[in-house]
C-alpha cells in the first residue's frame, strides 16, 4: 500500500475537473434551493443539457468551443423556462417530483437509440476536444508541483473551470447582497409576506431558476471538458450527490457549495484509493475491491441522512437562517 | 480483404479490461454506467467503432454470427453471452452489418416489417466516431401479429404492470397521507422484497411458495424497523417534511448501494421466471407466472381495500390521512396508526418487488429505483395521500407505459408516463381523487 500516492491523489482531487463541476452545480443548487427555497431535483438534467449542448454543437454543428458553451447555457435557460413557467406555482414537494421526472425524461431522451446519430445513445459522445485544446495558450509540457502536476491540457481545463467557478461565486455573492437577493431570500422565508409587499414572486422564482440553471449547465460542461459525455453519469444519483455536497458546505451560503464539493471529492477520492488498497493488503478480508468501491456510495447516503438530521445548515451555514422551508 | 476471427484472444483482452476498469473506477461516477463486456474485435487498432447487441424478446442471444463490411474491410464477429458485439473499423463512412440467420436458434427471425431483408442493415459512422446497430429478434410467426392483437396483448401486459405498481403505490400513498413524507426510499423497499426472495429461494433453496411469504413478512418487519429506528425519532424531533424527504433520499442511496454491495451489479433470476407461455385468446399469451402474479395483485388489493374500509385500524388510517390533529383529538393513537401503515406499506412494496422481478424479468440492485418515479407518477396521478387514487393512477400508468410502446421506441416508454405526471401536476395537481386543499 502506497500511502504517499494515496495522499497525493487525494490532494490532487481538490483541483479535479469533477470537483469544479460539482462545485458549479452546487452553486446553482444553492441559488435554487438554499436561497430561493426551490426544491429542484433536476440539477442532473441541467448538467446533461450543458454537456450535451456543448458536445453536440461542436460535433454536429462544428461550432468552436465557446460557441458550444453558449449553446449549453442557452439550452439550460430554455429548459428553465419550460420547467419553471408551469411548475413554480406548485408546492415544494410537488416541485421536487416534477423536476426529478423532467430530469429523467431528459436523460432518457439523450440515452435512446432513436437519436443515436446526434447523441451517441448509450455510448455517449467523445472526440470534441480539438477546438478547446487549440485555444490553449499554454505550450505543451508538464507543469506544477507535488500532487498538482498536470500537462498543458489538464491545466487548461482546470484554469477555465476555476475561472468559471470564480465568476459564478462572485455573481452569487453580489446578487445575494443586492435588493434582488433579499427578495429571493424573503421568498424562501415567507412567500406570502413578499407577495404582500407587491413583489411578483413567480417572476423572481423564475429568474432564480434560470440563474442557478446556468451554473448547473456550466458544471456539466466542465465535467465534459476533459474526457467525454457519458449518459450513465446524469442519473438521479448525480442530483443527490450534488445535494450532499451542497448540504455539507451549507445550502444558503456563497462558499459553502464550493467547500462542500471539495470535501465531497476529497473524501471520495481518499476512500476510493484507500479502501481497495486495504482490501488488497488484507486489512479488510471480508470484502472484494469492487465491494469496497460500493461502500463509498453507501457512506454518501448515510452522510446525507446524518447531515440533514443533525446539521441541516451545513458547515458554513447560520443556524438561525431557515434553510428548509416549512411547508 | 482481411477476415479476422478472434475468439481465443478474448480472454487476454478481458484481463486488460479488468485492469483498465480498476483504474477507471477511481473516476467515481463513470462506474455507475457499468463496464460493457462485449465481444470486441480491433477496437484497439482503429479509432472508429460499430457495436450493438442481439436480443430475442429482450433476452440476449449468444454466438450469433455477424459480418461488418465496408471501406474495403470485412470482419466476422460472434456475440458474447450478453448478446453484445463491437468492431473497430478503420474510417468514417458507410458499413453493412449482416446477421447470419443460420446461426440463430431455430424458428426465429429478424423482424422489421418495413424491410425486405431485415438481417442486413446499413450503418453510417459520423461525427461521434461510433455507431450502434441493434437487432431485435422475435419468433418467426410474430410477423403476422395484427395491430389489434398487439394492442390487446399490450393492454393485458399493462394491466399486469399497473396492478404490480399499484401494490407499491398504495403503500407510498398511505405513508404520504399519514406522515407527509414523500418517501424516496420506497423503491428500495420494493427491491428488498425481491432480494429476500432471492436469498431464501435462490440461495438457500427453499421452494418459491415458501420463499415469497417469508420475503413479504421480512419486508413488513423491515418497514417496522424503519419506523421505529428512524422515522418515529424524527417525528418526535419535529423535523420538517422537506428534511424528511432528503433523509429518505439518503436512506434510498444507502440501501441501494448496500444491495449492490451484497448482490453485485448483475441480474439474478428467481426460480420459475422461465415458465411456459400459455395461449389465451387471439394472439395473447401469458406465462403462468404472469397470470398468478395478476391474481395475487388483485386479491391483495381487494384485501387492502376491505381493510381500509371496514376494520377499525383501516378507518383510523383514513382518518389520520385526512387530518392528523383531528384524528389525534378524537382519541386515535396516531403513532400506532403510522407504525401499522409503515408495516403494511413495506409488506406491499416487498410483494410488488417480487412480482416486478418476474415481470422485468430479473433482480437488480437498482430495480426498485427504476420504477420509483412511475410509482410517484401513479400516486400523484391518483391524488397524493389517497389509497384508491393510487390504484387507479397505477393502472393508468401501467397501461400507458405498455400501450405507448406500440408507437414510441421501447427505450422511451417510461418517458410517456413521466410526461403525463408533469402534465397532470400542471392541470390537476390534486390528482384524480385528491382534494384541492392539499395543493398549495
Amino acid at each position: 500500500m502506497d500511502l504517499l500516492q494515496i495522499l497525493s491523489n487525494t490532494v490532487s482531487s481538490i483541483l479535479g475537473p469533477a470537483t469544479i463541476a460539482y462545485a458549479l452545480a452546487a452553486v446553482g443548487l444553492a441559488v435554487h434551493f438554499g436561497y430561493t427555497g426551490l426544491l429542484n431535483f433536476g440539477i442532473a438534467a441541467y448538467m446533461a443539457i450543458g454537456a450535451y449542448g456543448y458536445a453536440i454543437s461542436v460535433l454536429t454543428f462544428g461550432l468552436p468551443w465557446w460557441g458550444g458553451v453558449l449553446v449549453g447555457i442557452v439550452g439550460s435557460v430554455i429548459f428553465s423556462l419550460i420547467l419553471g413557467i408551469p411548475t413554480l406555482r406548485l408546492r415544494g414537494d410537488y416541485l421536487a417530483i416534477v423536476t426529478i421526472a423532467a430530469a429523467e425524461v431528459i436523460r432518457l431522451l439523450f440515452l435512446t437509440n432513436a437519436f443515436d446519430a446526434i447523441t451517441g445513445s448509450a455510448d455517449g459522445l467523445s472526440g470534441y476536444h480539438d477546438s478547446f485544446r487549440a485555444a490553449n495558450p499554454l505550450p505543451d509540457g508538464t507543469y506544477g508541483f507535488g500532487p498538482f502536476t498536470y500537462n498543458a491540457t489538464g491545466w487548461w481545463v482546470r484554469i477555465i473551470g476555476v475561472l468559471i467557478l470564480a465568476i459564478a461565486v462572485l455573481i452569487v455573492w453580489t446578487v445575494m447582497r443586492s435588493p434582488w437577493g433579499r427578495v429571493i431570500k424573503g421568498i424562501r422565508e415567507d412567500e406570502d409576506a413578499v407577495r404582500a409587499l407587491g413583489k411578483n414572486v413567480f417572476a423572481y422564482k423564475l429568474q432564480a431558476l434560470v440563474l442557478g440553471g446556468i451554473f448547473g449547465a456550466l458544471g456539466g460542461i466542465v465535467y465534459a471538458l476533459p474526457s467525454s459525455v457519458n449518459p450513465g453519469v446524469y442519473v438521479t444519483s448525480l442530483t443527490f450527490f450534488v445535494y450532499t455536497a451542497l448540504l455539507l458546505g451549507g445550502a444558503a451560503t456563497v462558499f459553502g457549495p464550493v467547500l462542500g464539493a471539495v470535501l465531497f471529492w476529497v473524501v471520495q477520492t481518499f476512500l476510493s484509493n484507500l479502501l481497495p488498497a486495504l482490501v488488497v493488503s488484507g486489512v479488510l478480508p471480508f470484502m472484494s475491491t469492487s465491494q469496497s468501491q460500493t461502500l463509498r456510495f453507501i457512506l454518501v447516503g448515510v452522510a446525507l441522512m446524518l447531515l440533514v438530521i443533525f446539521k441541516p445548515q451545513g458547515l458554513l451555514g447560520n443556524k438561525k437562517e431557515l434553510t428548509f422551508v416549512k411547508q | 480483404m482481411t477476415t479476422v476471427r478472434i475468439r481465443h484472444a478474448r480472454k487476454t483482452r478481458r484481463i486488460g479490461i479488468v485492469a483498465l476498469a480498476a483504474t477507471v473506477a477511481t473516476l467515481a461516477l463513470t462506474m455507475l454506467s457499468g463496464p460493457a463486456s462485449a465481444d470486441e474485435i480491433n477496437l484497439d487498432q482503429y479509432d472508429f467503432k460499430v457495436s450493438g447487441n442481439v436480443k430475442l424478446n429482450s433476452e440476449p442471444l449468444e454466438d450469433v454470427a455477424l459480418t461488418v463490411a465496408g471501406s474495403g474491410y470485412t470482419v466476422d464477429i460472434v456475440t458474447d453471452v450478453e448478446g453484445r458485439w463491437a468492431v473497430g473499423v478503420p474510417e468514417r463512412g458507410d458499413y453493412t452489418v449482416t446477421l447470419d440467420e443460420s446461426t440463430l436458434p431455430t424458428d426465429i427471425a429478424v423482424i422489421d416489417e418495413a424491410d425486405d431483408s431485415p438481417n442486413v442493415k446499413e450503418v453510417t459512422i459520423g461525427q461521434s466516431g461510433s455507431s450502434v446497430m441493434n437487432f431485435f429478434i422475435g419468433r418467426g410467426e410474430r410477423n403476422q401479429t395484427s395491430f389489434v392483437d398487439q394492442f390487446v396483448e399490450r393492454i393485458v401486459n399493462g394491466l399486469n404492470f399497473g396492478l404490480m405498481l399499484g401494490l407499491a403505490a398504495i403503500g407510498l400513498s398511505l405513508v404520504y397521507g399519514t406522515t407527509g413524507i414523500s418517501n424516496f426510499a420506497h423503491g428500495e423497499m420494493v427491491t428488498f422484497g425481491a432480494i429476500i426472495t432471492l436469498v431464501f429461494s435462490g440461495v438457500l433453496g427453499l421452494p418459491i411458495w415458501a420463499g415469497i411469504p417469508i420475503a413479504i413478512l421480512l419486508s413488513a418487519a423491515f418497514g417496522y424497523v424503519m419506523d421505529v429506528g428512524l422515522w418515529r425519532p424524527l417525528r418526535k424531533r419535529g423535523v420538517g417534511v422537506v428534511q424528511l424527504m432528503i433523509v429518505s433520499i439518503g436512506l434510498s442511496l444507502a440501501l441501494r448501494y448496500i444491495f449492490q454491495y451484497f448482490i453485485g451489479g448483475g441480474t439474478e433470476q428467481l426460480p420459475g421466471s422461465d415458465s411456459p407461455q400459455v395461449d389465451l385468446f387471439g394472439a395473447v399469451s401469458l406465462s403462468v407466472v404472469d397470470m398468478v402474479s395478476m391474481g395475487i395483485s388483485v386479491v391483495v388489493i381487494i384485501a387492502v381495500a376491505w381493510w381500509l374500509l371496514n376494520t377499525r385500524i383501516g378507518k383510523a388510517t383514513r382518518a389520520v390521512s385526512d387530518n392528523p390533529s383531528l384524528a389525534a383529538a378524537s382519541g386515535i393513537d396516531v403513532d400506532q396508526v403510522v407504525r401499522i401503515v409503515w408495516i403494511v406499506a413495506a409488506g406491499l412494496a416487498g410483494l410488488s418487488g417480487i412480482l416486478w422481478a418476474y415481470f422485468r424479468p430479473g433482480i437488480r440492485w437498482d430495480m426498485g429505483a427504476q420504477i420509483l418515479l412511475l410509482i410517484f407518477a401513479a400516486v400523484t396521478l391518483g391524488g397524493l395521500g389517497t389509497a384508491f387514487g393510487a390504484l387507479i393512477g397505477s393502472i393508468v400508468i401501467g397501461l400507458l407505459v405498455e400501450v405507448s410502446s406500440l408507437w414510441i421506441p421501447a427505450d422511451l416508454k417510461y418517458v410517456g408516463a413521466l410526461v403525463v405526471l408533469i402534465v397532470i401536476l400542471l392541470f390537476r395537481p390534486q390528482g384524480i381523487l385528491g382534494r384541492r386543499e392539499r395543493v398549495g
